[in-house]
């Protein structure tokens, strides 16, 4: 005997409750499983605007600097600017970063510069804020293949190792970011070794185009863009432009750089701009300029090729790359 | 008589439908906004790799529900599965001969010598090409079910190819590839368990003879 027979007839559903039940069930999977994919989707593509919080930054004075852009080269917006950023201790997600940094403390803040100088200092952030300052257009180039044209607030670098006095056996200047667990949510699965550190040649740091930058159109940094000093080296990928720095040292020799320790074989101590040269997973002969439909040609450079070329005549660029 | 909700085919193709091109279509409507991010060739190229990365996981996934939870009306949407894998794929490829290749065709082969991580996913994408063209129903009978079988093993290199490319391609941070990585690495693991204990049943019944 079949068993469903068994089944009393008052304990069999009857069909059109079946089939209520059923279209519940059906709506119920249709809107679960769309939410769940559509959140899913949401959860991983970019985030929303970002705001501007800075501070107008009273220092600026005209600047005499010429800007070498092109006449098609259109300064990139402030939600590009600050809603794109590679700062790994917060976020390995470039628009992520934005809302990951939003708390950072950068007030109070103090850069330690020493080393081979005749005058050792520590400068407070109101020191740095009150040295006069200027806007610089510049080209920024990451070496993943993206570009983007902003207006930074700034002074030259050499501004400020003049006031240490550099010693005479000083040839390189090393640079380390702000590192601290507590605030920094990335800095442990980073996948690089931290505190972030870069250097420069001496030459290349007393380059009047190196800026220390504070600001960004017109008001202080965002957190996420570097906040409250970074350096900005226009010529080279943008890696080397290190953020929020607590420490500078002059040296007598070269100093390590998070990437080229990271990656030696793809990431070089110079890392200067160079279409001729690929980095081996990406060619580096074109750009994508964000905001931008097509790419670009890459610059030698990046375009500073006039004022910075004379710094590494005679050098084999395959090589100090 | 209405089916069950386990039985019903069309439902769950329906579901697998919808729920595969969302993304695509939630893609589309941001574009369409201006709202892929800053730096939309990105954001694109990297979507559609990941896409093809979670529906190749789901048809391996089908096998180990079936047998494991009995799952097998699961079976008959695996094809399904396997197309929109192969259908993310085509636009990921597209997205790298647009923005990354700027539509010269011509430098794609060099481009594959050249890098290591091209060259692997350019080979996954080469081992689809079969799968997708042998999908059909003809094509089934025209091979036989055990040789069509056998060929659409290749998903499990392609799986691995894609989820190698993906790690390649990462600068520091590789958590999303080896998420994918140890999700692979059980799926497969469980087909090499499965067919290991099958040749040791084996063994011991010609023991027992």
């Amino acid at each position: 005997m079949n068993p469903i027979s068994k089944i009393p007839s008052s304990e069999i559903t009857p069909e059109e409750t079946f089939l209520n039940r059923r279209f519940f069930m059906k709506t119920a999977i249709w809107a679960g499983s769309a939410v769940a994919t559509g959140g899913m989707y949401r959860a991983f593509s970019p985030r929303s605007d970002v705001k501007s919080t800075g501070s107008e930054i009273a220092t600026v004075v005209d600047s005499t600097f010429q800007s070498s852009l092109g006449a098609d080269e259109k300064v990139n917006s402030f939600g590009e600017i600050a809603g794109y950023n590679n700062y790994y201790e917060f976020s390995t997600d470039k628009s992520a970063v934005a809302a990951k940094a939003k708390d950072f403390v950068t007030d109070p803040w103090s850069v330690e510069v020493g080393g081979l100088v005749g005058k050792p200092r520590v400068f407070g952030l109101e020191d740095l804020l009150k040295m006069e300052s200027e806007e610089r257009v510049y080209r920024f180039r990451c070496v993943e293949g993206w570009s983007m044209v902003i207006p930074w607030v700034g002074f030259p670098l050499a501004k400020l190792l003049s006031l240490v006095e550099p010693r005479s056996e000083a040839t390189h200047v090393a640079f380390e970011t702000y590192y601290d667990l507590k605030q920094m949510p990335d800095a442990g699965s980073a996948g690089i070794d931290l505190p972030y550190v870069e250097g420069l040649r001496m030459d290349e740091a007393m380059h009047p185009l190196t800026l220390l930058a504070t600001g960004l159109y017109g008001k202080t940094l965002p957190n996420q863009n570097g906040a409250p000093i970074r350096l900005v080296v226009p010529w080279k990928y943008g890696f080397k432009s290190i953020k929020s720095v607590v420490k500078i040292t002059l040296t007598n020799r070269e100093p390590p750089t998070t990437w080229s320790l990271a990656n030696p074989g793809e990431y070089g101590f110079y890392s200067n701009v160079n279409p001729k040269v690929d980095h081996p997973r990406w060619s580096q002969a074109k750009e994508r300029r964000i905001g931008e439909a097509g790419s670009r040609e890459t610059l030698m450079f990046n375009g500073y090729e006039a004022q910075v070329a004379h710094l590494y005549a005679g050098m084999n660029f395959e090589e100090d790359f | 008589m209405a089916v069950t909700l386990s039985q019903d085919g069309r439902f769950h193709r329906q579901l697998i439908f919808i729920n595969g091109l969302l993304p695509m279509v939630l893609m589309g409507f941001d574009a369409w906004r201006g709202k892929l991010g800053v730096n939309p060739a990105e954001f694109v190229t990297r979507a559609t790799g990941v896409m093809t990365l979670v529906f190749l996981v789901l048809t391996l996934l089908v096998t180990p529900l079936r047998k494991l939870l009995g799952w097998n009306w699961l079976l008959k949407q695996r094809r399904l599965l396997g197309l929109f894998a192969f259908f993310y794929c085509c636009g990921h490829l597209l997205t790298y001969l647009a923005f990354d290749r700027d539509w010269q065709l011509g430098t794609v082969f060099e481009d594959v010598v050249k890098r290591r991580f091209i060259a692997v996913g350019m080979f996954s994408f080469a081992l689809m090409v079969p799968l997708a063209v042998t999908s059909t129903n003809a094509m089934i009978k025209k091979l036989g079910g055990a040789r069509w079988a056998q060929l659409h093993r290749l998903t499990y290199y392609i799986t691995i190819g894609g989820v190698l490319h993906y790690y390649m391609i990462v600068k520091s941070d590789a958590t999303y590839p080896l998420w994918f990585a140890a999700v692979v690495v059980v799926l497969l693991g469980y087909r090499v368990v499965v067919s290991l204990r099958k040749a040791r049943e084996r063994v011991a019944v010609g023991v027992e003879r």
